[in-house]
């Protein structure tokens, strides 16, 4: 039989705003646990939340970033439940009229385009942190008051190669925007999935369960396929499908039942009366959209035009926008050869930031001084091979590349004089191979070309070298 | 070291009203010292606060087991006002638990008896507020009303007692009871004291988002103007509610003295009113439900000797032990009315009656400058006389718990006294932000009385 996958998103990002939601409380992570928490955070009696107003405007970037609509008038309503790290007893979210609500983004899967709808973004607050150990469970409530979005996605999205294209897609457009890191590992992303099955082409849904303890985008593709297999079997064998929450176990690569129907909590979901509803204007809106950064498919699509690429190279480039303006600053300092840059950046720095383990954010090299560089490489004062080495001693000293290349000598050697004595006397320690050469074993000039190369440490000049052997060696008599 | 002593000794002679919650002598004395070196404008005078808001140092009971050993670790905005005004506080006022009731019967310490008559209620659930200013122990007191629970108070001791227009007073240290209708207020001797706490506590406060950005008008100033015209207007509807003969001639009177000085005195519409109490109990009780769901034990307050078996359980058992019975009652209220599938028949329902009543007063308040009416139907009650009946303690509110609804100011002012000399409230209300013209007619009436 066949089956039509069914499945819905809900990502939690957390946002890296300066301070907690509702109150001045730091969001720095790592700190010593309850060092970064105040009456208001720790819900002590009497305290009362005042809106960061960084949070609305990081929730509406996140609107434009995925093509929502945006509320000018929003409100938060408060989710009622008990949990040992949830000081008030209830998070402060939104429930009706959420700030950004009917956006779509484009995803690419298997060489082919699909846009998946959002149903909305909504701010919210985080709880705390339980951290479970023999002794008992210990709380910290640094987490306590942090910022996040919540973004749920139309059950649009048919394999879980489609759910792990469209996390990748969330991530690269909020990171452009540059409202969270979208850090899965620790934990500014997560990732709830709803899964349904239903026989192909049937128009209703069919039961679902919600995965969580998804930790990783391979674990929610993997988690997906786990339960999607589960699914089928048990609808094929003739069972049903019980809505449950479902954990996904890393170890044993499976999922387990969390919690069932009737144990799923009752909100009790109303309207936060400490706080007046969210009034934004279309200016706010509109002055945030200028100052946006373009975003990647538009930027993609540029770079593809402008600077005359393929569209492979063009999305390397662009994948983070950290190296795409990288790339655009190098290519501003250094216009002369676009291509050499664009082969630099995607080669030589993205090689240096896998090596070294660094983030787009972190490359260790300024534009100014990698263009630098390139000058030597683009008139051939040095040889791409030099160019990789003073770029590692860039990276490791600091230096420009001037100072290197002067320090060590680096400049090619195009001087026929000074190659010339060098080439007079290879030839001479060479006799046996002059010989053969010249009694027509012609393959052997890359022998002597690589003799130069070895003597002057690779700063040659091919042409010159390879023109003063064809002299010096002497015409070839056929054999 | 003198006013110690002397605050020592009249304290003891006014233990019998069971008025505070306790009293922190040690606190009091440097408390004394750095207050006697201010010179404000309420120096040297003596203030009692409800113990349901924050004095940092100062234990924040709530009148509840569940924070009998809880101190407070900040002070609210009114009290900051306070401190920096030079004023004396002496100590935390009894109240209902968590300013859930209308007697001061629910107290984890106590009921407080009425310094007019012990055998009688003060009111709540500011009554150890009341009673404090009403026993001669305090020149003023700091209540908070949700419901009524400043002016009902007020009006069963003798004393006056203002509820501000919602944002008026900052609520940040307040602990919450409805938020959506809570507000801190004065309950004073005379109108003159309530218009001078009200203009050092009122204004904008950024740590409150439900404070207004209003300027404060200096109040005193309304009370030695000479009243302009004002139009009374009397809510029709409001008064074929069951009202005792003694309040109703009372009432009546004191209208009749308004008329015989020139006030305009018309009858005003506020139908929806009749559906108050009913929208009152649904709104209370579900922001409460939420409010108090921080009581838990895990980070303070009470947490129970028994082995829990489960976090779940945990909670429950903190919660079972700690909280009192009106308490409990008002949390399941509130929850059930939360419920999904009943959200809609009872919170959404009560939000619409709340529109309509606001649009009521507003409609009122343009065509009269103030509306009046009694501020409880009948005078205080003998101590367990409505314990076991809930709802008689709830229609008690009737003419009170629109008001917070609303969100527009109230006073309460004497209007005299029974035939057994009990007290009586005459309550005038005004437009939102014009505690004003409220004040001014307050001090008409009770000079007129004098």
């Amino acid at each position: 039989m066949k089956w039509d996958v069914v499945i819905g998103l809900e990502v939690h990002v957390q946002l890296n705003t300066k301070t907690k939601a509702f109150c001045a409380c730091s969001t720095q992570y790592g700190a010593e646990p309850n060092t970064q928490v105040c009456p208001v955070c720790l819900g002590y009696p009497g305290a009362l939340p005042v809106l960061n107003e960084e949070l609305v405007r990081s929730a509406v970037a996140a609107g434009i970033a995925t093509h929502s609509k945006i509320r000018t008038k929003s409100q938060f309503s408060r989710k009622n439940y008990f949990y040992p790290d949830l000081p008030k007893g209830y998070q402060i979210s939104q429930y009706d009229d959420p700030i950004c609500y009917d956006g779509y983004v484009e995803i690419e899967n298997e060489g082919k385009k699909k846009k998946i709808g959002l149903i909305r973004i909504h701010m919210e607050e985080d709880s705390g942190k339980s951290l479970h150990s023999e002794s008992g469970t210990l709380i910290d409530l640094n987490r306590s008051g942090v910022p996040l979005l919540e973004i749920v996605s139309q059950p649009e999205i048919h394999s879980p190669q489609e759910a792990y294209a469209y996390l990748t897609t969330i991530k690269q457009r909020l990171r452009y925007t540059g409202i969270s890191n979208c850090n899965m590992e620790e934990g500014s992303l997560r990732c709830d999935a709803n899964i349904s099955l239903k026989p192909a082409g049937s128009p209703a849904f069919g039961t679902r369960t919600e995965l969580k303890n998804l930790n990783s985008f391979r674990n929610v593709e993997r988690a997906l396929t786990f339960e999607i297999n589960r699914q089928k079997e048990l609808l094929e064998s003739g069972g049903t499908i019980t809505q449950a929450t479902l954990l996904w176990d890393e170890q044993k690569q499976e999922t387990r039942q969390m919690r069932g129907k009737e144990e799923s909590h009752d909100y009790r979901y109303f309207p936060e009366p400490d706080l007046p509803p969210v009034l934004i204007t279309e200016d706010f809106i509109q002055n945030l959209r200028m100052q946006l950064p373009e975003m990647p498919d538009l930027r993609k699509e540029r770079f593809i035009d402008k600077y005359d690429m393929l569209e492979d190279d063009a999305a390397v480039l662009t994948n983070e926008k950290e190296i795409a303006d990288y790339f655009e600053n190098l290519v501003k300092l250094f216009p002369n050869n676009v291509k050499l840059a664009r082969h630099w950046v995607q080669g030589e720095i993205l090689r240096i930031l896998k090596e070294q383990n660094l983030s787009a954010g972190q490359i260790p090299i300024k534009a100014s001084h990698l263009a630098e560089l390139l000058q030597f490489v683009d008139r051939q004062d040095i040889t791409p091979q030099t160019g990789k080495a003073v770029l590692d001693e860039m990276c490791a000293t600091g230096k420009s590349a001037a100072i290197i290349i002067d320090e060590k000598a680096l400049m090619k050697i195009a001087d026929s004089g000074e190659l010339s004595t060098i080439i007079d006397k290879i030839i001479q320690n060479s006799p046996k191979e002059s010989a053969r050469y010249r009694s027509g074993k012609i393959q052997l000039l890359a022998y002597f070309i690589g003799q130069v190369m070895k003597a002057t440490k690779g700063q040659a000049d091919q042409g010159i070298t390879r023109k003063l052997l064809i002299e010096k060696l002497g015409p070839v008599t056929e054999g | 070291m003198r006013m110690i002593e002397e605050l020592r000794r009249e304290i003891r002679n006014i233990e019998q009203f069971n008025i505070f919650t306790g009293i922190d002598w040690k606190w009091l004395e440097k408390h004394l010292e750095r207050q006697e070196k201010l010179d404000g404008p309420l120096s040297g005078k003596r203030i009692v606060i409800k113990d349901n808001i924050n004095v940092k140092g100062l234990p924040v009971t709530c009148g509840s087991n569940m924070l009998k050993s809880y101190k407070a670790l900040y002070n609210a905005t009114v009290i900051e006002k306070i401190l920096a005004a030079g004023g004396i506080i002496i100590g935390k006022a009894n109240m209902d638990e968590f300013a859930m009731g209308s007697s001061n019967e629910y107290s984890a310490f106590g009921p407080v008896k009425n310094p007019v008559n012990p055998a009688y209620v003060p009111g709540g659930s500011s009554g150890g507020s009341a009673a404090a200013v009403a026993s001669g122990i305090a020149d003023y007191a700091l209540g908070s009303d949700t419901g009524g629970s400043i002016r009902q108070p007020a009006a069963y001791t003798g004393t006056v007692g203002l509820k501000p227009s919602y944002g008026r007073v900052s609520r940040y240290g307040l602990t919450a009871f409805a938020s959506s209708l809570d507000q801190i207020g004065p309950i004073t001797r005379t109108v003159a004291q309530a218009a001078e706490l009200l203009e050092i506590i009122a204004g904008h406060d950024a740590r409150d988002a439900t404070s207004a950005v209003q300027p404060v008008p200096a109040y005193s100033k309304f009370l030695t103007d000479k009243p302009k015209k004002i139009r009374i207007g009397i809510p029709i509807e409001l008064l074929k509610e069951a009202i005792d003969a003694d309040v109703r001639s009372a009432f009546e009177k004191t209208i009749d003295t308004c008329r015989q000085a020139g006030f305009e005195i018309l009858n005003v519409n506020l139908p929806n009113s009749r559906y108050a109490i009913a929208a009152y109990y649904i709104l209370a009780t579900a922001e409460a439900s939420s409010n108090l769901a921080r009581f838990d034990g895990v980070r303070y307050g009470y947490r129970s000797q028994s082995e829990a078996k489960d976090i779940s359980s945990f909670f429950a058992q903190n919660r079972e032990e700690a909280f009192g019975q009106e308490v409990k009652r008002r949390i399941m209220l509130g929850t059930y009315v939360l419920s999904s599938g009943y959200y809609d028949a009872y919170y959404g329902k009560a939000q619409k009656v709340r529109r309509l009543i606001y649009k009521d007063f507003n409609t009122a308040l343009s065509k009269s400058d103030l509306i009046v009416m009694p501020t409880t139907p009948t005078p205080a009650f003998r101590l367990g006389e409505k314990c076991d009946d809930p709802l008689a303690m709830y229609l008690n509110d009737v003419f009170t718990v629109a008001i917070n609804i609303a969100g527009v100011p109230a006073l309460s002012v004497p209007m005299g006294k029974t035939e057994a000399g009990l007290p009586m409230g005459f309550q005038i209300v005004g437009r939102p932000f014009q505690e004003g013209t409220i004040l001014q007619l307050g001090h008409f009436i009770e000079e007129k009385n004098e």
